[in-house]
């Protein structure tokens, strides 16, 4: 008997993720460090999982050491399989036309051959963007229900936001007439998550189309999804409602962090329904002796100064007499005696001196305009030597 | 290192802490915020370069291999070797094993099918850290037949069945087993190094001539006649034999060197589990504690170690307390020199002292 999968997940893990800056100097988006112990990947992997999705290919291109590394054979997700699981799919080199990924859609159509191994009858595309707990296998019934070529995950959005993102205008009955790509006068405020569910069949024609049409940019929001709409594919809307965050920018990744915390998080990680798996790094329980106050804190923390409003990642110490406030950090951080950090996004490996001072309380600094609206940001592996300053909206990926 | 493989006993006098072992083996008894006893024979072996360990069960071994799997987390789960389970090993009068003697019999089939020159045997009674691969190289220097892994402290602060002198060169001359002494003494630790085939040989003599104490039997004779060393091991020890042992190796962890000189290296390996990050509310208050992923905390907690998944409500102080993982104390408690094992509920108001010598203990599962 040969042996099929009924749907297939390609989540695109290419992106530089450039409104990130120092965060995304040597590794990829889905890599960089959200909540204190995850990665950006753990969500659509571990939604993957919990939607009774097993095979998923992740396509990277920008810097995937990292990444590679992190998801390894897929083992904490469960997604280490004989038959399906994790796979990392690279650009590589074919007898004729060798080339990187030029966009969402050729990625996809370069990997049609992975696909095509499982003989799905429908194919998931994810992003690697995304901070979201969500259930797949709904909006698949969803696509089934409705007979669709095609359904697009949506949500509402503020109506005076809404032109920054691929807008849906649909009839009554969810099914979408128009799709506008960032519409400068948006007519609807349902937004597209950049999730899709194709019929298989479908997603091979259309992206066998897309690339023999030489004006086309190979993306599925600029040119695919239009396309089929064009051609009278029927394509549907699929209401998502929850927390769904986009972390593509400093202050949205900082805001991300912190609506984990509070008495009635926005976004509660400790809903054990549906559980957010990551690679646990192996460290022991967090030492805890100073102030901690209204802060998530990972294992193998040694805190011995004050941390208030903050996400404090694995293996962070805090000495004494330091102070971390409304701050991210992302792990493997020290932070010695005397230093004050506020409203700041530190990277991984950071060592922050004695006596130094980095960002500017958050009522001065989040006032501030420029690319990070006044967040401090250290790079991955910057040193802060004792005494030093960093100001506030500072991006550092140089020692200081 | 020489090709060395490993044989850990998971279960020995358990009797001795009956409130941990009710529902468990010594092995698997919750040590430390997130880690089973085991994980230290197992992660110094691995350590240590052995990769093929024998683990030999007794009684009530679910736990324990529900936290062993496959020996992944070890980097155990091999094609060639890896961890391999021993479970209890039972002859014509169909009884479990009685000493380890007999328990080392039931491992006589499994080490016989081992290619490695060097075995060490462990018990996971302990907390330690140690690099088996230099007893190992002693134990061939030497000569010996068999190596005996020791510690010295005071007589009285930790206790063990056997004590031993050794000459200059660590030959042991002699040996008081279960005798009262005071002073710095040589105490064995329960791990010993020997050559697969003599160890085969000793099982084999020991089940024909009946013998059935390891100490009285075979070390006792040997150190009059024959060719047997102490290793002089230097590091943090500390056996668990009472529910105080286990509350003082606990409270040792709130000791910077100790937890450097156990975790420092985060080489002591143990089953992942996926918790969110601890939850530190405006409301809280900690000091000197252990706090694993999972907690929420909104009360005070003051020297305590908290497993994964611990609840503490409003109001509520902890002062000096072990809980174990998901448990859930309510609003307004006040509990001092308690130690809780997994899944306990305690209801809001609750007030529930013991003392350092006796710490209160609280069931698996109860609701109070």
């Amino acid at each position: 008997m040969l042996r099929k999968k009924e749907c297939v997940a390609m989540l695109l893990a290419g992106g530089q993720g450039s409104r990130l800056y120092a965060l995304t100097s040597n590794i990829a988006k889905p890599a960089v460090c959200f909540g204190a112990k995850y990665r950006i990947i753990d969500f659509p992997l571990s939604n993957c999982i919990n939607s009774g999705i097993d095979t998923v290919g992740v396509l990277t291109q920008y810097q995937p050491l990292v990444l590679n590394e992190y998801v390894g054979n897929g083992q904490p997700w469960d997604l280490d399989r004989t038959f399906g699981g994790v796979h990392i799919l690279s650009p590589y080199e074919a007898k004729t036309d060798t080339s990187w990924y030029k966009g969402t859609a050729n990625a996809i159509y370069q990997n049609i051959r992975f696909i095509k191994m499982y003989d799905p009858e429908y194919v998931l595309i994810l992003s690697g963007d995304h901070i979201y707990k969500m259930d797949y296998d709904k909006m698949l019934e969803a696509h089934k229900a409705a007979g669709a070529a095609c359904t697009i995950a949506c949500m509402q959005v503020p109506m005076k936001e809404a032109s920054r993102f691929g807008i849906l205008n649909t009839n009554p009955d969810g099914s979408i007439y128009e799709f506008e790509e960032k519409p400068k006068q948006p007519k609807s405020d349902l937004a597209s998550m950049g999730i899709y569910i194709f019929t298989a069949s479908k997603l091979y024609k259309y992206l066998e189309l897309d690339e023999k049409d030489p004006k086309s940019e190979k993306d599925f929001g600029k040119n695919v999804l239009p396309a089929m709409l064009n051609a009278g594919e029927k394509m549907y809307s699929y209401r998502f409602e929850g927390y769904w965050k986009d972390v593509g920018t400093i202050s949205s990744l900082w805001e991300a962090n912190m609506d984990l915390l509070g008495d009635a998080p926005k976004f509660d990680l400790r809903d054990t329904q549906r559980v957010i798996h990551s690679r646990s790094p192996l460290a022991p329980p967090a030492y805890v002796e100073g102030e901690v106050i209204n802060s998530m804190i990972a294992n193998g923390c040694e805190i011995e100064g004050t941390v208030i409003n903050s996400v404090i990642g694995t293996n962070c110490v805090i000495e004494k007499g330091a102070t971390v406030k409304d701050c991210v950090l992302m792990g493997n951080t020290v932070v010695k005696s005397g230093a004050k950090v506020n409203y700041s996004i530190i990277d991984e490996e950071v060592t922050i001196g004695k006596k130094t001072t980095v960002g500017d309380v958050i009522e001065k600094a989040s006032k501030l305009e420029g690319k990070t609206s006044g967040i401090a940001v250290l790079g991955r592996g910057i040193t802060v030597s004792d005494g030093a300053s960093v100001p506030a909206g500072e991006i550092i990926d140089k020692n200081v | 290192m020489a090709s060395t493989v490993g044989v850990i006993f998971s279960s020995t006098n358990d009797e001795n802490v009956p409130e941990l072992t009710k529902v468990r083996s010594k092995g698997s008894i919750p040590y430390g915020g997130r880690y089973r006893l085991v994980d230290f024979a197992l992660s110094c072996m691995v350590n240590s370069g052995i990769t093929t360990v024998g683990m030999i069960t007794k009684n009530n071994y679910q736990s324990l291999m529900d936290h062993l799997g496959s020996g992944k987390e070890w980097d155990l789960a091999r094609k060639e070797g890896g961890l391999i389970l021993l479970p209890p090993y039972s002859d014509e009068t169909e009884m479990l094993y009685r000493n380890r003697l007999e328990g080392l019999k039931g491992s006589s089939a499994f080490l016989r099918k081992c290619k490695e020159d060097f075995v060490v045997v462990a018990d996971s009674d302990a907390v330690y850290k140690i690099d088996y691969s230099k007893v190992i190289e002693q134990h061939a220097k030497t000569n010996a037949d068999l190596t005996l892994v020791y510690h010295e402290h005071e007589c009285g602060e930790v206790n063990s069945y056997m004590m031993f002198e050794t000459d200059k060169n660590e030959k042991i001359v002699s040996v008081d087993v279960n005798q009262p002494s005071s002073g710095v003494r040589k105490h064995y630790i329960n791990v010993f190094v020997a050559r697969t085939s003599y160890l085969l040989n000793l099982i084999q003599t020991a089940i024909a001539r009946g013998y059935s104490s390891f100490s009285g039997d075979i070390v006792m004779p040997a150190a009059k006649s024959g060719n047997i060393y102490g290793y002089k091991y230097e590091g943090y020890y500390q056996n668990i034999d009472s529910l105080s042992s286990y509350f003082k190796a606990n409270m040792d962890l709130l000791d910077k060197d100790i937890r450097s000189q156990l975790f420092g290296d985060r080489d002591i390996y143990t089953k992942v589990n996926d918790a969110p990050p601890a939850k530190f509310a405006e409301s809280a208050k900690v000091v000197n504690s252990l706090i694993h992923d999972g907690c929420l905390i909104e009360g005070t907690v003051e020297n305590c170690i908290l497993f994964r998944g611990v609840k503490v409500g409003k109001g509520t102080t902890l002062k000096n307390c072990i809980i174990m993982s998901e448990n859930f104390i309510g609003d307004d408690c006040n509990l001092s020199y308690v130690v809780s094992d997994k899944d306990v509920s305690v209801s809001n108001g609750t007030t529930l002292a013991g003392c350092k010598q006796k710490p209160y203990f609280i069931n698996k599962g109860t609701q109070i």
